[in-house]
């Protein structure tokens, strides 16, 4: 589904990705693992056209998707969340899922200034699909609710529903558990399984391992900017130079 | 009730009291003030499209106007054309350049924007100074010919109201439309974060140079009805300052808020009349009142009276 090639990535003097490889396989939830500093930010604002790689290339399904500034992207079915929830803190939350269907209707300027028909049309239809998102995610309930008033672990839940609004086939997540207390943790989990199985495929940024190897099909470990090992969580977990990176090995 | 049949019924009543004002003025000066209010509503609600919603800042505005305004007085007193076709060949050029400079100009944020914003204005302001032989230079053009239609002429100050507000009411309407759409909402994502709107498809870069487009189009349009209903015009009316005035207006009313956008137009219109003494000092006063919203009200009027509601309810509740 999504391939990376050999992608390298310097910011000045200091390399903060070298080489990386590895291919997503359709359907599946990967993980992708390591130390703070080991480029999977990067990676990912590579993967979803917010930074340009020096080397490599992104391929999702057979085309070349390298240098696609973001917004195309979301129109071949390509959408991220962000480690510090972006949302459009002034609006609702159903507003904020709103915006996720912009590539799912097309009114312009002109219609929308004179409610055209079409246009009155594509608005309900906006909204009745928002909140069916809403309901999803297990937030219908706070729909009026101004979105930079939520607590944190709601506005990760609008974040999710936002970018299923935009009815990709892939979803980058970064960090989705990030500040989440165990419970809300635990619902993520669920809420992340529940999304695989209506066959949407996931990549992961995590620091939370219960949780990547709870949900995770494959595991790519970075570190310093390289691809450390890849595989199944069971032989992540027993691969000693894993260890060694996460517990240094002095 | 929802949303929708609540601003239709705001807009309704707003539209009726704007209607029968004049019949309770007849004869008042103040008619004629409330022209100015008018025209200034319409060219704050054409920067606050692109301030307030999408965030962009222009300190240029007033040279919008000012083409608006020049270009309406040149084909009408010079080469004899309809001032209704002239209206709309105004729109269309300044439209067409607004586009055109759009793109490098939208590509810069925060101080660099107004800065170029800025510069665009003082050229312009330049431009209707030095161009003597088509704008009659610092000392204005006089004879543009009123608006009519058929036998009716739009040359007192009950036909100008009228004419004024009912372009007024519409482009309020269209803009309150506008606001409660995929495109206002898009707009409002681009001022919240840039980064989501853009994952989320939303073309931010062709997006910021539409609405400013519009602005600048219902800007031109603005300075055609004054050329129109003044029949005189100068470069002092589409400097700097003017352009300062604007976002005062639209901050003072409240970012995002089209009837802010009528309360800051009416106010910074009504405040000289009131305040002549402070004539040359009407530069520091607006300042003074900036810094004053922008520290204790963010908001704006609109924002001010809706924490004071929210308030009340809570108390009542309580």
């Amino acid at each position: 589904m999504l391939s990376l090639t050999k992608i390298t990535k310097k910011f000045g003097g200091v390399t903060a990705l070298e080489d990386v490889s590895f291919n997503v396989e359709s359907g599946t939830i990967t993980g992708v693992i390591g130390p703070n500093g080991a480029g999977k930010t990067t990676l990912f604002n590579i993967a979803t056209g917010l930074y340009s790689q020096d080397a490599g290339n992104v391929y999702l399904g057979e085309q070349n998707i390298s240098r696609m500034p973001p917004e195309r992207l979301v129109c071949l079915g390509m959408v991220r969340t962000f480690q510090n929830v972006e949302l459009f803190g002034h609006m609702t939350v159903l507003e904020n899922v709103m915006v996720g269907l912009h590539t799912k209707s097309k009114s312009g300027i002109f219609s929308c200034a004179f409610k055209l028909p079409g246009q009155r049309r594509e608005e309900k239809s906006i909204r009745s699909r928002a909140l069916k998102w809403l309901e999803y995610t297990g937030i219908a309930d706070l729909a009026g609710m101004t979105a930079g008033s939520l607590p944190f672990g709601k506005g990760r839940l609008l974040e999710i529903a936002r970018a299923l609004a935009a009815e990709p086939r892939i979803i980058l997540m970064d960090e989705p558990a990030a500040g989440l207390n165990s419970r809300e943790t635990m619902g993520l989990a669920e809420l992340i399984k529940k999304i695989k199985d209506s066959g949407i495929t996931i990549v992961l940024v995590e620091h939370d391992m219960e949780l990547v190897m709870d949900v995770c099909d494959a595991v790519v470990v970075l570190n310093l900017g390289r691809k450390l090992a890849e595989g199944t969580p069971r032989e992540i977990q027993e691969n000693p130079e894993v260890i060694a990176a996460y517990l240094g090995d002095g | 009730m929802t949303k929708e049949q609540r601003d239709i019924l705001i807009f309704t009543a707003f539209g009726l009291v704007v209607l029968v004002t004049p019949l309770l003025l007849q004869g008042n000066y103040l008619l004629n003030v409330f022209v100015f209010i008018g025209i200034n509503t319409m060219l704050a609600v054409a920067l606050n499209l692109l301030l307030g919603f999408a965030g962009q800042i222009s300190l240029g505005h007033a040279a919008f106007f000012g083409l608006g305004a020049y270009i309406s007085g040149i084909l009408t007193t010079r080469y004899a054309i309809d001032p209704w076709m002239a209206m709309v060949a105004a729109a269309v050029c300044v439209g067409v350049m607004a586009f055109i400079i759009g793109f490098p100009i939208l590509k810069l944020k925060g101080h660099y924007l107004a800065m170029a914003t800025l510069g665009f204005g003082i050229i312009m302001y330049i431009v209707f100074n030095e161009t003597v032989a088509w704008t009659g230079g610092p000392s204005g053009m006089s004879g543009i010919p009123n608006l009519a239609l058929g036998p009716l002429i739009f040359d007192s100050d009950m036909t100008n109201y009228y004419l004024i507000w009912v372009f007024t009411l519409l482009t309020m309407l269209l803009s309150i439309n506008l606001a409660n759409s995929r495109i206002g909402r898009a707009l409002r994502a681009i001022h919240d974060s840039e980064v989501a709107a853009r994952v989320m498809g939303v073309n931010v870069r062709l997006l910021k140079v539409q609405i400013f487009t519009v602005s600048a189009l219902i800007s031109a349009l603005a300075g055609s009805f004054y050329a129109h209903t003044m029949t005189f015009i100068a470069p002092a009316s589409f400097g700097f300052n003017f352009s300062v005035e604007l976002v005062t207006m639209v901050i003072i009313g409240g970012l995002g808020s089209i009837y802010g956008s009528f309360l800051g137009a009416a106010i910074l219109t009504l405040l000289p009349e009131f305040l002549r003494v402070f004539h040359d000092f009407d530069i520091v006063i607006y300042g003074l009142l900036l810094i004053v919203m922008t520290m204790f009200m963010p908001g704006g009027l609109i924002g001010g009276f809706e924490a004071l509601a929210a308030a009340i309810k809570r108390r009542k509740e309580a």
